[in-house]
């Protein structure tokens, strides 16, 4: 059951490393531990609940209720701004900048430029064929190779046909240079973890943070000291892609197999030596899923990184929005997408190929199919073809719009629907927070993390929470509140089903993996147009974007998590006549919940990461702050909101997260 | 053991710290260099709304055309735009609503920025009601009567008061203040983007219903939705200094066009032509409707514009 978070099919964005889920199994069987344990965890429980009681009424005679205090705010947004006029003002002068931050800047411009030359000379014909190939001997020779040849080939000609075959260039090549610098980053920072414990326990509390914190949040600041242009979203992207890597990284080292590094101790090889031959090596496998992972996450960037003017798919993407234009999005939307399967099935691949020997009487075989590759790639480059040929491309935008108009006119309910959601859950669940004393917002926070974590937990949660009504978005955020949680319900409920469904008829997965890898990877700026002509510019549009992007993490969890339950118990209790209703229920369900927890706490952070997007179509507060910042260079506004979001992200995260009991 | 792995820890980080500040040791160019191309190359920035992106498409179809120049074109928000060309990584802002902040910081300041003359295009922002409401009830376009209107803009989302759709935090907004200072039920609602508010817009008239609109012209909408001007206190001279105490219109703004410093002194033909470029409201009316209503591409409406106003576009170009 451990091994819920990593393999658990790939494209998912936020990997929860193994030992939350392991921790979780450890503190599972450690609560079911015989009746006097759980008599004490009663009296515990009777104990906190009767704390939490006094303290209510404490509160109530001391504090009174309301929102919370303008006394206790901080405004923060002075000092920024004033940061932020410094910026602009010494830039082009201050010795940090010409010394230090200008030349990351135009390395980062001269390398992506230098890739996407590269790629460009290749010629159509070069790179589909490098593409093709390496996908072939990545994922090894047999009919798995086969398959992911054909998947690279299929989506290249995909992309160009689409008539966006140099947007396509432009996006692969700051991804190839992203991934680069994200996975050198990760590996590094992950070293580090995997070697030494107190790196470890310092660096974990940051890339927990680094996690629930959206893109967007810290988009600002990067733009003010870069400029717009490639340099600010490429390091945009390089910060949010490489937690993945360290923490996988660190994780394949410290899992490493005692008795391999025994072995190699007792043939007397060094820490060094070690590090190479042994433990390297056996972290192989989980490296590449870090990897993996970080690709997926650098994708999800692409568009956000073209509001900064990195060009690419992500600009045809935003500017076909600037006309409402649907059927372009959705052509520049695709073939994000496709290089996200692309690259999701080769990696994946590669990762599983690890171990298994090729046959031994194959020829091709190691570097002489590295070589194969090279040559006929030189070979397809040397045909000398330009970009793709126009006439090979079909325009699918009026089809799609077409679509679209129909869908909309027919689909008159969904407005009635978003009508009264709103006002049955949405309203009453955002007055009823607004109604709660501040207080005892902090008490019922503090509570929750205790109940679900320990005492760190709940102190970190409480701390969040208190600086959110420190910064004095003490309002808005519990509006953003509300709607992640009516979010995280839908997600859920939704969720759960599709899960359900999805480990009980294996067909059924198989048919609906590839509309979760496109709802993952599409950009939610494509369907945001039809989500508003549905839905209207409303927070329930907000919310439908975010149940959209984090229901394929928690039907994958919740599917493989029913699968991973032990075959033998649930055996044993059709034998003893369970109906399959009974099974599901009173076996697998149970059995699954470290899995159906994980997923709680993914839909979360994910619900949250896309907060910001939902301000794009009418979900205001929070979201609707951070935009407004970045497109006004309102460092103060903007940030404020930023931070807010992180505060609710670690709020939920850890309320939402099952530790052990004890902090260690 | 364990300190000879310190000391060598200790070694590695400072070669690498070393290396770093070597290869840092000289002052790096400041933003001009990071585009790539030769002297003939223009750089404009593509702001998110249709008129402005016809300006850009027709100013690159004369300037590569006619000049000979090779224009580059970037995507990015209002506020990054004048920041952008304060450092010129673009070389001009060819169509701006008012910036006074920026303009202050930059034009009169650090003296980055210089004004490049109208665009000759009028702009106004206001409140805006649908035809076919205004035609049912013709005093709603007075402000006044606003409040027995409210209950008709009412949402799930405004509650008891009446929404006002607001569109992206890139404009120029004081609704908020007006709404208070004017003691009006209604409650501004924001969209969050142009697209988002164009299709809350378009659906609201499909289905016929009335709304209430932050909106502005000139907008290629316009033409597919019929629109009112509600009318607000007429707009004085410094009746909207500051900001908290707004209550009355929005000005009539003539669009403006900047350009980066250094590019106006040594831009050459491109920069005169930039600084010469003027149409009219309807001119670009005709452009941006190409480009949103008929959903052609920028290039191709701009080609077909060019073409059939050879008259206009000459006076345009440089006198040799």
């Amino acid at each position: 059951m451990s091994a819920t978070a990593t393999t658990v099919p790939k494209p998912k964005p936020k990997p929860k490393p193994k030992p939350k889920t392991a921790a979780g199994e450890a503190r599972m069987r450690h609560s079911g531990g015989g009746p006097r344990e759980a008599l004490r965890r009663r009296r515990g429980l009777l104990a906190g609940g009767g704390a939490l009681a006094a303290l209510l009424v404490l509160g109530a005679v001391l504090l009174g209720g309301g929102t919370w205090p303008a006394g206790l705010t901080a405004d923060i947004s002075a000092p920024l701004d004033a940061a932020n006029d410094w910026v602009v003002d010494n830039r082009d002068s201050h010795p940090l900048f010409l010394y230090f931050l200008l030349h990351l800047s135009n390395t980062a411009t001269d390398a992506v430029d230098s890739v996407y030359q590269v790629l460009d000379a290749l010629g159509w014909l070069g790179v589909v064929a490098a593409a093709v190939l390496v996908a072939w001997r990545a994922a090894g020779l047999g009919r798995r190779g086969l398959r992911v040849a054909l998947t690279a080939l299929g989506a290249f000609a995909v992309c160009g046909l689409l008539g966006m075959w140099d947007a396509t260039l432009l996006t692969i090549a700051l991804m190839v240079v992203s991934v680069a610098a994200a996975a050198l980053l990760g590996t590094l920072i992950g070293l580090a973890a995997g070697l030494s414990d107190r790196v470890d326990r310092a660096l974990r509390p940051v890339l927990d943070t680094m996690q629930v914190m959206p893109a967007f949040a810290y988009l600002l600041p990067f733009v003010l000291v870069f400029g717009t242009g490639t340099p600010a979203a490429l390091f945009c992207t390089v910060i949010y892609a490489a937690p993945p890597m360290a923490r996988l990284t660190a994780l394949g080292l410290r899992g490493a197999d005692p008795a391999a590094l025994e072995a190699a101790v007792s043939l007397g090889a060094n820490g060094r030596q070690r590090l190479w031959t042994a433990r390297l090596p056996l972290a192989r496998r989980q490296m590449l899923l870090g990897l993996n992972q970080t690709i997926m996450m650098a994708l999800s960037m692409v568009v956000i990184a073209a509001l900064v003017g990195a060009g690419g798919l992500g600009e045809e993407v935003y500017s076909a929005l600037a006309t409402t234009d649907v059927g372009k999005a959705f052509a520049a939307g695709l073939p994000i997408v496709l290089i996200a399967v692309w690259l999701d099935r080769t990696t994946a691949a590669a990762g599983d190929a690890i171990g298994t020997s090729a046959p031994a009487r194959s020829w091709l075989h190691g570097g002489r199919a590295w070589a194969l590759v090279a040559a006929a790639v030189a070979a397809a480059a040397a045909v000398r073809t330009t970009g793709w040929p126009d006439a090979w491309t079909y325009d699918i935008s009026a089809p799609v719009n077409r679509a679209q108009e129909w869908i909309t006119t027919n689909l008159t309910f969904t407005e009635d629907w978003a009508r009264e959601f709103t006002l049955w859950l949405l309203n009453p669940l955002r007055d009823a927070l607004l109604w709660l004393p501040w207080w005892s917002v902090l008490l019922l926070v503090a509570a929750a993390a205790r109940l679900v974590g320990n005492w760190l937990s709940a102190v970190t949660a409480t701390a969040a929470m208190a600086a959110i009504g420190v910064l004095g978005v003490w309002t808005k955020s519990l509006n953003t509140l509300s709607q992640v949680l009516a979010a995280l319900v839908v997600t859920l409920v939704l969720g759960f089903l599709a899960g359900v469904l999805c480990a009980r008829a294996g067909r059924l997965e198989r048919w609906v993996r590839p509309l979760l890898d496109a709802m993952q990877t599409m950009p939610q700026f494509v369907y945001l147009i039809p989500v508003v002509a549905l839905f209207g510019a409303t927070r329930t549009s907000a919310i439908v974007a975010a149940v959209v992007y984090a229901l394929p993490a928690v039907v994958r969890i919740t599917t493989q998590g029913l699968r991973d339950v032990d075959p033998a118990a649930v055996e044993a209790s059709r034998s003893l006549g369970a109906s399959s209703r009974q099974q599901l229920f009173g076996v697998q369900l149970p059995l699954a919940r470290p899995a159906l927890q994980l997923a709680v706490n993914q839909g979360v952070v994910l619900v949250l990461a896309v907060v910001v997007v939902g301000g794009l179509v009418g979900g205001g507060a929070l979201g609707y702050d951070v935009i407004k910042g970045l497109s006004r260079g309102e460092m103060g506004l903007g940030m404020t909101a930023g931070i807010a979001i992180v505060c609710l992200g670690l709020v939920l995260d850890r309320v939402t997260q099952r530790t052990s009991r004890a902090p260690r | 053991m364990r300190t000879s792995r310190t000391l060598r820890t200790a070694v590695a980080v400072a070669g690498a710290l070393g290396v770093l500040s070597l290869s840092a040791c000289g002052a790096a160019d400041t933003g001009k260099s990071s585009a790539a191309g030769g002297d003939k190359t223009v750089k404009l920035t593509v702001p998110s709304w249709v008129g402005a992106q016809a300006n850009v498409a027709v100013a690159k179809q004369i300037l590569e055309e006619e000049l000979g120049y090779t224009v580059k074109t970037q995507q990015m928000g209002e506020v990054l735009a004048w920041d952008a060309l304060s450092k010129g990584d673009i070389d001009a802002i060819l169509e701006d609503w008012g910036h006074p902040k920026e303009e202050k910081q930059y034009v009169e300041t650090k003296k980055t920025v210089v004004k490049g003359g109208d665009l000759g295009v009028t702009g106004h922002i206001g409140w805006f009601v649908p035809k076919y409401f205004a035609d049912e009830h013709p005093d709603v376009t007075d402000w006044k009567n606003l409040n027995k209107y409210a209950e008709e803009f009412r949402t799930a989302e405004s509650g008891d008061k009446g929404e006002l759709l607001e569109g992206s935090p890139d404009y120029v907004t004081h609704d908020d203040a007006i709404i208070s200072n004017l003691k009006l039920d209604l409650k501004t609602k924001y969209a969050g983007s142009e697209a988002a508010q164009i299709t809350a817009i378009k659906k609201y008239a499909k289905a016929e219903k009335p709304f209430l609109t932050y909106w502005w012209t000139p907008q290629w909408l316009n033409a597919e939705v019929e629109m009112v001007e509600v009318e607000l206190p007429e707009h004085e001279e410094g009746c909207d200094a500051d900001p908290e105490k707004v209550a009355c219109a929005y000005p009539n703004t003539p669009l403006q066009k900047f350009l980066n410093a250094d590019f106006a002194e040594e831009g050459g033909e491109a920069a005169e032509f930039l600084k010469n470029f003027n149409w009219t409201t309807e001119q670009q009316n005709e452009v941006a409707l190409m480009i949103a209503g008929e959903k052609m591409a920028p290039e191709a409406a701009a080609e077909k514009w060019v073409k059939e106003n050879e008259a206009t576009w000459k006076a345009w170009l440089p006198q040799k």
